[in-house]
């Protein structure tokens, strides 16, 4: 990855949800929104609640269909366009290119913490040995009692699934990253961590696009801040 | 992959290979690879509305495809139809197989279809008791499809099946016990393991967790999930539950009166749905 490299290249995209069985009711969210984001920056998104700010973060994850508009990811060389692609072109971005940090955790039943956390890592045919270590080390830094890793995050605080969430999200070096409000739960001295974690990644090279609900976080992470009504 | 990652010591070194490693994948995942199973206009139906009809899908080579959608909807008529147990009235089953190269399914021999559905292919039932011989010992219901293909070797079947028994965490000091001493859930493991031992390249299964409580439930699905991953098996899997279908399946096919309604990539599907059935489906009303 090198600098001034375009990772997200978003544009005209168009989003309407229609509730079919409360009336049929169609409201537009997303009206021609556009958005290039190159390596190494982070892009904050803001506007009130409801503008639609989650919508198109998940649109870029190809979480939510889009009713019109492009959205090209790099992969390695290649641009794609994930609006079109098959699913299992966006699985196999997912697993090695893009990675996103929900505001909840969803948890798979009888899945201990650690295992939680490595899965991604181990997924893309790494060492256990070596997933381990990286998910030791972020659970450490992120301040889950250790006593909780060999346990299932289902009864976990709101704020323990959070970190939990963080650390998954982090486990790989995504080189896009999609934070919706990862630090909501968090008290000061978690979200001084995670804001560490995002300038690593833009270290790294990596293009974020994060969502922040405190002016402190969006403050030491930053390089751009966008009304999502404006894009 | 794993070769080369294993390879590395140093912390410098595990990143570059991480990055030579990815390349690697990258270039094979995206050459051109052909579908695993191919089907065109496939229609079956017993009584109009009755069945399945219109169906036209690729599944690819280590793809989880999730079939789900009401009681009633054609979901268990149409697997049959995809893996040669029921005759469809018309349209193309094409499987790429190992064996034999592309056939269509419903065009070749009974003998070919025979040998699939011993060796390339397995079937988890959702009645334990249709896929298992419940009045032989766990063992031989392992050994079994080993002996379908060829094996012959006593000890070495053996083995294998505690092998494949402690791979679906059932304890080894069972295997001379029958499936009829067994649980439900223990049941189902014992069945994915009958299938496991050929290193089928297709599954098909039927509601696998159905008849089970919620807890043996979670420990199958987390089983699934693990084998399904590890072995990159490529499964077409019937469900009306949509946490089993949001856990397993990679894509989803919606179905509805015997069409689909809808398609996608799964989380898709179900935070996203553009059908009206869709929507209904995944809205609290008729989820359960
Ligand atoms: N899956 C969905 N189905 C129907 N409507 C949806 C869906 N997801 C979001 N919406 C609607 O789209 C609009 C934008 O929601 P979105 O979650 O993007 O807002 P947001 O800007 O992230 O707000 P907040 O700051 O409260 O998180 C809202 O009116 C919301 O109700
Ligand atoms: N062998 C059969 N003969 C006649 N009708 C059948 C037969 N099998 C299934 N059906 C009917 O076809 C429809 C679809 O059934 P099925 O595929 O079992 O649905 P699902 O698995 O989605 O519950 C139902 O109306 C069912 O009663
Ligand atoms: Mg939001
Ligand atoms: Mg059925």
């Amino acid at each position: 990855m090198t600098a001034n490299q375009l990772m997200i290249d978003v544009s005209g995209v168009e989003k309407a949800f229609t509730l079919h069985n409360q009336g049929g009711a169609s409201f537009g969210v997303l009206d021609n929104a556009s958005l290039q984001v190159q390596a190494g920056e982070c892009v904050v998104l803001h506007g009130q609640s409801g503008a639609g700010k989650s919508t198109f973060l998940k649109a870029l994850y190809a979480n939510y269909s889009v009713d019109g508009g492009e959205i090209r990811l790099r992969d390695g060389e290649q641009m794609v366009e994930i609006t079109s692609a098959l699913p299992r072109r966006i699985i196999a971005l997912r697993r090695q290119t893009l990675g996103y940090v929900s505001q909840f955790l969803r948890v798979i039943p009888r899945v201990p913490t650690l295992e939680v956390v490595m899965q991604p890592l181990l997924d893309l045919g790494v060492d256990a040995a070596i997933c381990e270590a990286k998910a030791k080390d972020l659970l450490q830094r992120l301040n889950v009692p250790e006593r909780l890793w060999s346990l299932a995050p289902g009864t976990f605080s709101g704020g323990e699934q959070q970190r939990v969430n963080i650390a998954r999200g982090f486990i790989v070096d995504y080189p896009i990253l999609l934070l919706d409000e990862p630090t909501a739960s968090l008290d000061a001295t978690n979200r001084r961590v995670v804001v560490e974690l995002i300038r690593e990644a833009k270290a790294r090279g990596a293009a974020v696009v994060g969502i922040f609900h405190d002016e402190d976080v969006r403050e030491a992470v930053a390089d751009r801040l966008v009304d999502i009504k404006a894009i | 992959m794993n070769k080369v990652i294993d390879a590395v010591q140093s912390d410098a070194g595990v990143q570059q290979a991480l990055e030579t490693a990815l390349q690697q994948e990258f270039k094979e995942e995206w050459k051109d690879i052909a579908p695993l199973l191919s089907v065109r206009e496939l229609n079956k139906f017993y009584a109009p509305g009755k069945g399945c009809g219109d169906i036209n899908f690729d599944l690819y080579p280590g793809e989880v495809l999730g079939i789900v959608g009401e009681s009633g909807s054609g979901k268990s008529t149409l697997l049959s139809c995809l893996s040669a147990r029921l005759t469809p009235d018309s349209g193309n089953v094409i499987y790429n197989s190992e064996r034999f190269g592309e056939m269509d399914l419903y065009a070749c021999e009974e003998s070919m279809r025979r040998v699939l559905m011993r060796s390339e292919w397995g079937i988890v039932h959702q009645h334990a008791r249709d896929g298992l011989r419940m009045n032989v010992s766990a063992g031989a219901n392992i050994g079994e499809r080993l002996m379908a293909v060829g094996e012959r070797h006593y000890g070495d079947i053996r083995a294998k099946a505690e092998e494949w028994l402690t791979a679906v965490e059932i304890d080894t000091g069972r295997i001379d016990d029958r499936p009829s001493q067994f649980s439900g859930g223990m049941q189902q493991r014992l069945q994915i393991a009958r299938n496991l031992v050929t290193h089928p390249k297709l599954i098909f299964m039927d509601e696998p967790t159905g008849g089970l409580d919620v807890s043996v439930q979670a420990k199958l699905l987390d089983l699934l999930r693990n084998l399904v991953s590890r072995l990159g098996l490529s499964v077409i899997i019937v469900t009306h539950d949509l946490a089993v279908a949001r856990l397993l399946a990679h894509r989803l096919m919606v179905m509805r009166r015997g069409q689909v309604v809808e398609t996608g990539l799964t989380d898709q599907v179900l935070d996203d749905p553009q059908h009206p059935y869709t929507q209904l489906l995944v809205s609290s009303i008729l989820q359960n």
